[in-house]
């Protein structure tokens, strides 16, 4: 029962691992210039270049690349970033837990902040307080991120000096780029929470809930809320997967030393090492997230636990 | 029958009536932004009786019940006064209110499959009153087991554990009225409890109703558009049409010779007991909208009685005879009705 839902979702996991594997070999290679032009400048002599190649590999044939690539792939070897000197995954890893730091806070601000807005606005729909809402929350989640980075620098950082503009490590450095990459996510966050409330609110069960004599506080708590949330679980855990792409731009406005700011110097470079294990890692971590949503609504509503034994 | 002059009337003050009726509806209106659905409707529940609301839907048999209990639309108004044990709720706080719902006054709503919140268990639906009021988690557990037999659900510690849509649509009926017994009101408000159901099920769960009022003495408002079921359970009976009160009295003496065209009309459309189809045929015509009342009498153009007087003049709710003081009836003809 819930063995083979897990079991079929693994199995589907597993089959997007190699559709991303495969992707991410064929994007690199389908790129103009390889390492080898990259590692030795333009000046370089045609057997400089084909000594290198041979040495990386690169002359064999693609399908034989790609086997070898898989098969190393498998035991987490993404292969010597050249850059670095030292094992691909290692240099991601390094970087990887800022980024989910990152990531982690700007996900706990949208829910926290995302779902209060959504309540307030779904609980009276069609009020004041519903209309300035939606509105505020269209327009917040229509401005690009990028832009929101600068103005925050330029306003809380430079003009009045609260916060650092750029660095990390701290609390005080994580504020304005989980924030900045907050801001849409918050948004967007709101309007489904608030579409759900404003649709149960109108369902019968809500009135049995008054008729216990609770205040509109127990009301909304206990029955409005929870039943509220599976729209707004799919969405937080299709999007955390996104926001560790938006992390990349957002950690180049902040210098923020995570994954971001690694992948993009590693595709400047032509690092296919360094890029494949990110993408795979980031991947991999978008898989699992979708997976924890799965198993989250059927802890929310009882009824889809029952469809999935079926 | 004709000696329980419950039904008060806004013309009358029953002079026989020792002790004052637990509920007291006195001219109660509901006012929507579109016009009043509920006009001038006067009715009494004594301790341990049953008053029933009939009329079709549109009537606002509904609204007047939860009018009562404070449970109206957040764009509807009430005004008049609904009197419970001498205190007009329609002037209480809010927060009196609340205390009444639920502790005072139970309330079992039409269609359980959407009255029942659907990912919550049985046993936290049933026992969210207990809960609240701080009772200890066994103690909880074992009244709400209390309630799920007294409600006639087989095996209550297992479908203690249950979600709504793992039961019956009577069982979810049965599971709604163990959520409406669980405060121990005095009063409960049962709003068509049986209309979603099929009818073996409808005939078990007013078995269930009756029972309750019989042994624990309970009082109960049961709004219907079904005359059988009105037959079963109640004391008195207030027929609605149009948002206003067209006939009111003891059950059976109205239900047997009507003092109004509509009531006949209504009775006359009940099917014989040994008949398969449990819904009455509707009457002709469409019932008339609150919010467009014909002239005079709201029932004249489907009135097989009607007369020229009937377009012009409004019907006042008064007394037809001396010998029956607490009937009342809204028709010119009122004494023509039942020759």
């Amino acid at each position: 029962m819930m063995l083979s839902f897990l079991l079929r979702r693994l199995a589907v996991g597993l089959f997007t691992i190699w559709g991303v594997l495969t992707a991410v070999f064929l994007i690199v290679r389908l790129a103009p210039g390889d390492q080898a032009t990259v590692a030795l400048g333009p000046d370089a002599a045609p057997e400089q270049l084909a000594e290198l190649r041979h040495t990386l590999g690169l002359d064999r044939p693609v399908l034989v690349q790609y086997l070898s690539f898989l098969g190393d792939a498998v035991r987490g070897d993404f292969g010597e970033s050249y850059r670095y000197g030292r094992p691909a995954m290692d240099a991601v890893l390094e970087r990887f837990p800022a980024t989910v730091t990152l990531t982690l806070a700007a996900t706990v601000i949208a829910i926290v902040v995302g779902i209060v807005l959504g309540v307030v606005a779904g609980h009276r729909p069609g009020s004041l307080v519903d209309r300035t809402t939606s509105a505020a929350t269209l327009g917040l989640q229509a401005l690009p991120p990028f832009w929101v980075g600068i103005m925050l620098i330029l306003v809380l950082a430079l003009w009045l000096r609260l916060l650092p503009s750029a660095g990390g490590g701290d609390l005080e450095h994580l504020i304005l780029p989980a924030v900045t990459l907050a801001i849409p996510f918050t948004a967007l966050v709101g309007r489904i929470t608030r579409s759900g409330v404003a649709e149960t609110m109108s369902e019968a069960f809500v009135r049995t809930a008054r008729s216990k004599g609770l205040t509109e506080r127990e009301v909304l708590t206990g029955h409005v809320l929870k039943n509220s949330l599976v729209p707004v679980v799919t969405v937080v855990g299709l999007q955390v997967g996104t926001l560790l792409g938006g992390a990349v731009v957002i950690e180049t406005v902040f210098a923020w030393p995570g994954l971001g700011n690694l992948l993009v110097g590693a595709v400047g470079n032509r690092d296919y090492a360094v890029v494949q294990a990110a993408t795979v890692l980031i991947a991999l971590c978008v898989i699992v997230l979708n997976l924890a949503a799965d198993l989250a609504y059927a802890r929310l509503d009882p009824r889809i636990r029952l469809e999935a034994r079926r | 029958m004709a000696d329980h002059t419950s039904v008060a009337g806004p013309a009358l003050a029953p002079a026989d009536q020792r002790t004052t009726p637990m509920l007291e509806v006195t001219g109660l209106e509901v006012g929507l932004p579109a016009g009043a659905v509920v006009d001038r409707v006067s009715f009494t529940v004594p301790a341990g009786r049953t008053t029933g609301l009939i009329g079709e839907s549109g009537s606002g048999k509904t609204m007047t019940a939860m009018a009562v209990v404070g449970l109206l639309p957040e764009a509807a108004v009430a005004s008049g006064e609904v009197r419970w044990k001498s205190q007009d709720l329609l002037a209480a706080t809010e927060r009196r209110r609340r205390q009444v719902r639920g502790r005072e006054i139970g309330v079992v709503f039409q269609d359980p499959s959407a009255a029942l919140n659907p990912i919550q268990t049985v046993e936290r639906q049933v026992g969210e009153i207990l809960r609240r009021d701080g009772l200890p988690r066994a103690q909880v557990r074992a009244r709400v087991l209390e309630l799920l037999a007294r409600v006639g659900l087989p095996e209550p510690e297992r479908q203690a554990g249950s979600y709504p849509h793992e039961l019956s649509g009577g069982m979810r009926q049965r599971v709604m009225i163990a959520i409406a017994l669980a405060g121990r009101p005095e009063l409960i408000i049962a709003d068509e409890p049986t209309t979603a159901l099929d009818v073996t099920t409808q005939a078990r769960i007013l078995a269930l109703l009756a029972d309750l009022r019989e042994r624990e003495g309970l009082a109960m408002i049961l709004v219907s558009h079904d005359l059988r079921v009105m037959a079963h359970v109640a004391d008195e009976v207030v027929v609605m049409y149009a948002g206003r009160v067209c006939e009111q009295g003891p059950a059976r003496a109205v239900l047997d010779r009507p003092f109004h065209p509509y009531t006949r009309a209504l009775a006359g459309n009940v099917p014989a007991v040994t008949s398969r189809t449990a819904i009455a045929e509707p009457l002709p015509g469409a019932p008339a909208s609150p919010f467009d009342r014909p002239s005079g009498c709201p029932f004249h153009p489907r009135c097989p009685m009607a007369r020229d007087r009937c377009a012009v003049e409004v019907p006042a709710l008064r007394e037809i005879t001396e010998e029956e003081p607490g009937r009342l009836s809204a028709c010119h003809f009122a004494k023509e009705v039942s020759p």
